[in-house]
């Protein structure tokens, strides 16, 4: 009865109401915004929210207990073994970028000097260490520098030369670790040149050569300003790679001789999960942000300027 | 407005022949250069695989000998054996093989849709969104493991699920590392494609929904497949976290379970561990072998596009 008695304008007003739910659903902005609901979601939960929970437990004391505020910090900036990390952590990933630079446009240059039809296969299998899992790659290191079977001292023994510590001794142990860095990297700065070099116009070459420039003038004058940006930006993407890296020192030496290899990623997990101490943990990490922050700056402003050029 | 750089295909025609010869003399030995030069870095870059393969054919007992490292003199498959018949093996195997395939299916579910999403159907946010996907990836899981290790045990507090030490906690760990990457080179797939395309099908009554299935997924289906292969080499290769959240046997994956079973205090068996190591870089190997254009397409995008 009393479905009957209802006005006939609220009947509309429903219906109404119902057509602009449907047409809400049925617009282009909301389908979009349900499409991109799982990843905002993953994003949110797992990313933003530990980044953020992150700082929260830098501020706690061991048992999580007590706010401590800042003292997680202070009681850091005391430690020698924390300065030896910065400063490990920064020579690591300055050199191995700037070798890995150096190498992958070296290499990039002979693959694009040879034929094209061998190029794909020098390509291919100069592309492996970046394929292999480092982890896995960084064990066959680890035998390579084994202390009584290292295969590099048998050759150099049987050359003449003494046996090296590679990983006993701590200027060696961090020669190694930039080296298998660099081993790793490289390929990916290679086949990143090669990209940008084929798409150097030819003309500009030719122009150059009719001008009487030399290969060097070339490749300063011509190849270098034609890259630069896909050099930068390769460079600051590895050098986050690098400098937030943990398999590498992990499986080679484990921070060791004497933490005279750690860097922020191994020494967190050290002090974070093997000793127990979650905030000290978060605190060390939380100290790769800063440099982390500028490169990600650099990386974003020339995304959104090359963007707005196109 | 983001461009795809693909060295995939088949680089651009050589040069033009030289016209005088001493250009020609000069081009024959910059390219015997090139040649010896490439030979001396495949070498540097081959070595350490070469030198597992060389290992794993060797019997402990000549490993220990210390004869030549660089040769095999009685080749073995016995380590090949023991490690494949190897019950913990066969766990580690099986938990690297299921995760890697469920988290490259969840990553796909969620990045194309959010992909197409946020390259052609703009909405409220949607450009700082795009820009915070690529932030994300730029975020190291250096500087998250330990936050989420704590997250999962404030987790087992309050509802009394036990997520650390499980295999499939790393089924909500991958997808923090593909899927901002898949997302982002999806983008500029999609961004790619003439809008002609998808305003033609919207026109022809077609529906948002189709508009993805039938026209985008298709015609994006190279960049697709360069995401899958990237989720899926991430996802196999992943070592930090398996290595924080997860410690008995029967739930490691791959890399973690070689390093800590194979490795027994200061008892390291060599032969087994570098056949375990080739093994386990033998799938993203073998896709790569295969796949090779959609591999370096998947990798140049990530970095080149803007």
């Amino acid at each position: 009865m009393v479905d009957v008695a209802a006005p006939p304008s609220l009947i509309a007003s429903r219906s109404r109401q119902r057509r602009s739910l449907r047409t809400w659903l049925g617009r282009k902005s909301t389908i979009a915004f349900f499409l991109a609901l799982p990843l905002i979601a993953l994003i949110a939960v797992l990313v933003v929210y530990p980044a953020i929970y992150a700082v929260h437990l830098a501020m706690l004391n061991k048992s999580m207990e007590r706010f401590v505020g800042f003292s997680n910090f202070t009681f850091l900036f005391k430690r020698e073994t924390f300065w030896m990390v910065v400063w490990q952590s920064c020579l690591f990933a300055i050199t191995a970028v700037l070798f890995k630079a150096i190498i992958g446009f070296i290499v990039a240059h002979f693959v694009h000097n040879i034929p094209a039809k061998g190029q794909r296969k020098w390509r291919g299998m100069l592309l492996v260490p970046w394929v292999i899992p480092p982890a896995m790659s960084c064990l066959a290191w680890l035998w390579l520098f084994d202390p009584s079977y290292s295969a590099f001292n048998w050759l150099l023994v049987k050359l003449g030369f003494g046996a090296i510590p590679w990983t006993g001794d701590a200027d060696w142990a961090r020669f190694s670790v930039i080296l298998v860095n660099i081993w790793i990297g490289a390929p990916f700065f290679m086949i990143m040149y090669l990209a940008a070099l084929k798409s150097v116009p030819e003309q500009l070459y030719e122009a150059a050569e009719i001008d009487g420039a030399n290969w060097w003038q070339r490749i300063w004058y011509v190849t270098l300003p034609m890259m630069r940006n896909i050099i930068a930006i390769t460079a600051l993407f590895s050098l986050i790679v690098t400098f937030a890296n943990f398999d590498i020192v992990r499986v080679l030496t484990a921070g060791g001789p004497l933490d005279k290899t750690h860097i922020f990623g191994t020494w967190a997990f050290r002090v974070g999960i093997e000793g127990g101490d979650i905030p000290l943990g978060a605190s060390v990490s939380l100290f790769m942000v800063p440099i982390l922050a500028v490169a990600a700056i650099f990386i974003l402003r020339d995304i959104t300027k090359r963007g707005s050029e196109v | 407005m983001m461009t795809v750089v693909t060295a995939a295909s088949p680089s651009s025609p050589t040069r033009s022949a030289p016209k005088y010869g001493s250009m020609k003399r000069d081009r024959t030995w910059a390219l015997r250069w090139s040649y010896f030069f490439l030979v001396l870095f495949a070498i540097f870059f081959l070595l350490p695989p070469i030198y597992m393969l060389i290992t794993s054919l060797k019997s402990s007992a000549e490993i220990s000998a210390a004869t030549n490292p660089w040769w095999v003199s009685n080749p073995t498959l016995s380590n090949y054996i023991d490690l494949i018949g190897s019950r913990d093996y066969q766990i580690f195997f099986r938990n690297s093989a299921v995760v890697s395939i469920v988290v490259v299916t969840i990553t796909m579910l969620i990045a194309v849709p959010a992909a197409f999403a946020l390259s052609r159907m703009r909405f409220w946010g949607s450009a700082t969104l795009a820009t915070g996907v690529f932030l994300t990836y730029l975020i190291p899981e250096t500087l998250l493991f330990i936050p989420l290790f704590k997250m999962m045990a404030v987790f087992n507090d309050w509802t009394g699920i036990q997520l650390i030490n499980r295999w499939w906690v790393l089924l909500i760990l991958y997808p923090t590392l593909t899927v901002p990457f898949c997302t982002w080179i999806m983008i500029g797939y999609f961004a790619s494609i003439p809008k002609e395309l998808d305003e033609a099908a919207i026109i022809d009554g077609a529906s948002w929904m189709q508009t993805l299935t039938k026209i985008f997924i298709p015609v994006a289906l190279p960049g697709i497949i360069a995401a899958t292969i990237f989720a899926f080499t991430v996802s196999w290769a992943q070592f930090l976290y398996p290595l924080a959240f997860t410690t008995s046997t029967s739930e490691l994956v791959l890399p973690v379970g070689i390093i800590t079973s194979l490795i027994k205090g200061d008892v390291f068996n060599w032969g087994q561990i570098m056949t375990g190591a080739l093994l386990g870089a033998a799938p993203p190997l073998i896709i790569y072998a295969f796949l090779m254009d959609y591999y370096i397409a998947g990798l140049t995008a990530g970095a080149t596009k803007g």
